[in-house]
């Protein structure tokens, strides 16, 4: 047959669907949301499994952060949030710098920014003195650089600076440097499992009040939906909580069951 | 997403000397409609790639999977990844014939009905299909178009009940592609 005659060569296969959603399983991953696609974000956190049964395996208490991301285009996500710890508002900025990609131009790795600003607006307790709006905020910049190496199996480093305007503890540094390790691999068509970790180099109280995050999670992808469950030593689910001040002492059991439902609306043509 | 991701070229290895009746293109359009209760979804790809053989009547496709590009991002990435498996079956590939080839002569202007039956191979499937087509000749160049249906069971691509109906059991599939003589 002519079939020899037609050989078709890929000029250049860019890598798509590095993660199925926008987190690892708490760090951010390299995903964006789609040109004129509208991501809603519920996440939920529930209290410590060590709580025991008296307090229902921390199911008892739930923390909540409901977040919107826009894709401005397919490089630019704009998002916002509001948590219910520590009753914090977040604004976000997503930029895609360089895109993995195979063929006549070779680039190993996709690499992203990501900028965040949150708000704490919690009341201080009676008698203390009320920060400022600027003391109340945090800013978090991460530089996120991944790679698929193969169809089912995904990395991504995360060096990432949190700097606090306002810390309450003396001890505590305005800044902390870390960097995140993550990664997938999907046992299935439709399902991953999806590990996290945030190592920080400057905090003075890692091992006795903070400690380095670490999440494990699954990914379950629906079509329109992606559900993500884990588990993680980190109560608060922002970045600036879970980078700098994740609480969590896995050796003493203390870890949090989480769910984040992902649900992507389309607003436009492309 | 108007970018096109993937480019197919073909390159064409030089054949036997005699290839005067072979025609070429290598931008052909395919696109195909699911239409399901919930919701109709297209897709297109422009980079065919297909020779005809007006001596013999032999006819071939390639394409790669990743080159259909759907009206919303995810779609594509769902019908890569979790559908056709493009990073496993990366190509569909039809190899058939003019079964009423002795009766039609591409040779000559004009338009003809013809029918075509071959082997489609799609998500590492490969079906037998019988379908009609319009070639219609002009100078140089020839113009074809075909339209026929394909079940995507019968390829071995499932559809998980949670999206039964934004899925169409049966796609419709049509074909636009001009050839042009092959010049080594």
């Amino acid at each position: 047959m002519l079939e020899e005659e037609t050989q078709d060569e890929v000029q250049l296969e860019y890598a798509y669907a590095t993660f199925k959603s926008t987190r690892i399983v708490n760090t951010q991953s390299i995903e964006n949301v789609p040109k004129k696609d509208l991501l809603f974000v519920i996440q939920h956190r529930f209290g410590r499994i060590n709580g025991g049964i008296y307090e229902f395996f921390g199911l008892d208490y739930s923390t909540i952060r409901f977040g919107l991301d826009y894709g401005i285009s397919d490089r630019i996500t704009v998002g916002i949030g509001r948590s219910s710890f520590q009753k914090t508002y977040d604004g976000s900025i997503k930029i895609k710098l360089a895109r993995q990609v195979e063929g006549q131009k070779n680039f190993p790795v996709g690499v992203s920014l990501f900028s965040q600003a949150s708000l704490i607006t919690l009341r201080v307790s009676e008698g203390d003195p009320d920060p400022t709006t600027q003391q109340r905020m945090a800013y978090v910049n991460e530089l996120l650089i991944a790679r698929k190496f193969t169809p089912s199996f995904s990395l991504q480093l995360t060096p990432a600076w949190v700097h606090r305007n306002l810390v309450t503890d003396e001890e505590q540094p305005n800044d902390i440097y870390a960097l995140g390790a993550g990664g997938r691999l999907k046992i299935s068509q439709r399902v991953s499992v999806n590990l996290d970790y945030m190592y920080q180099f400057n905090n003075p109280q890692k091992g006795s009040i903070y400690y380095d995050m670490v999440a494990l999670g699954f990914d379950i992808e629906t079509g329109g939906h992606v559900f993500s469950l884990h588990i993680t030593n980190s109560h608060g689910m922002l970045d600036r909580y879970f980078i700098a001040e994740t609480t969590g002492d896995i050796s003493n059991g203390d870890l949090y069951f989480g769910f984040n439902i992902n649900r992507v609306f389309h607003l436009g043509k492309n | 997403m108007k970018k096109i991701y993937i480019l197919s070229l073909a390159l064409c290895v030089p054949f036997l000397s005699s290839s005067q009746g072979k025609y070429f293109s290598r931008d052909g359009k395919i696109d195909f409609h699911s239409k399901a209760p919930v919701e109709d979804i297209e897709a297109h790809h422009n980079q065919v790639s297909s020779i005809l053989n007006t001596d013999n009547g032999d006819i071939v496709f390639s394409m790669l999977i990743k080159g259909f590009e759907f009206e919303k991002a995810l779609m594509q990435e769902h019908f890569n990844e979790n559908y056709l498996e493009s990073d496993k079956y990366p190509k569909a590939i039809f190899e058939g014939k003019i079964m009423n080839f002795p009766d039609v002569d591409l040779t000559k202007d004009g338009s003809y009905e013809l029918e075509i039956h071959g082997d489609l191979t799609i998500h590492g499937v490969t079906k037998s299909y019988n379908m009609p087509a319009t070639m219609e000749r002009k100078g140089e160049s020839l113009h074809g178009v075909s339209n026929f249906k394909v079940a995507v069971a019968d390829h071995n691509i499932k559809i998980p009940s949670a999206v039964v109906d934004n899925i169409a059991e049966v796609v419709d599939v049509n074909v636009n592609i001009t050839y042009q003589p092959y010049k080594k």
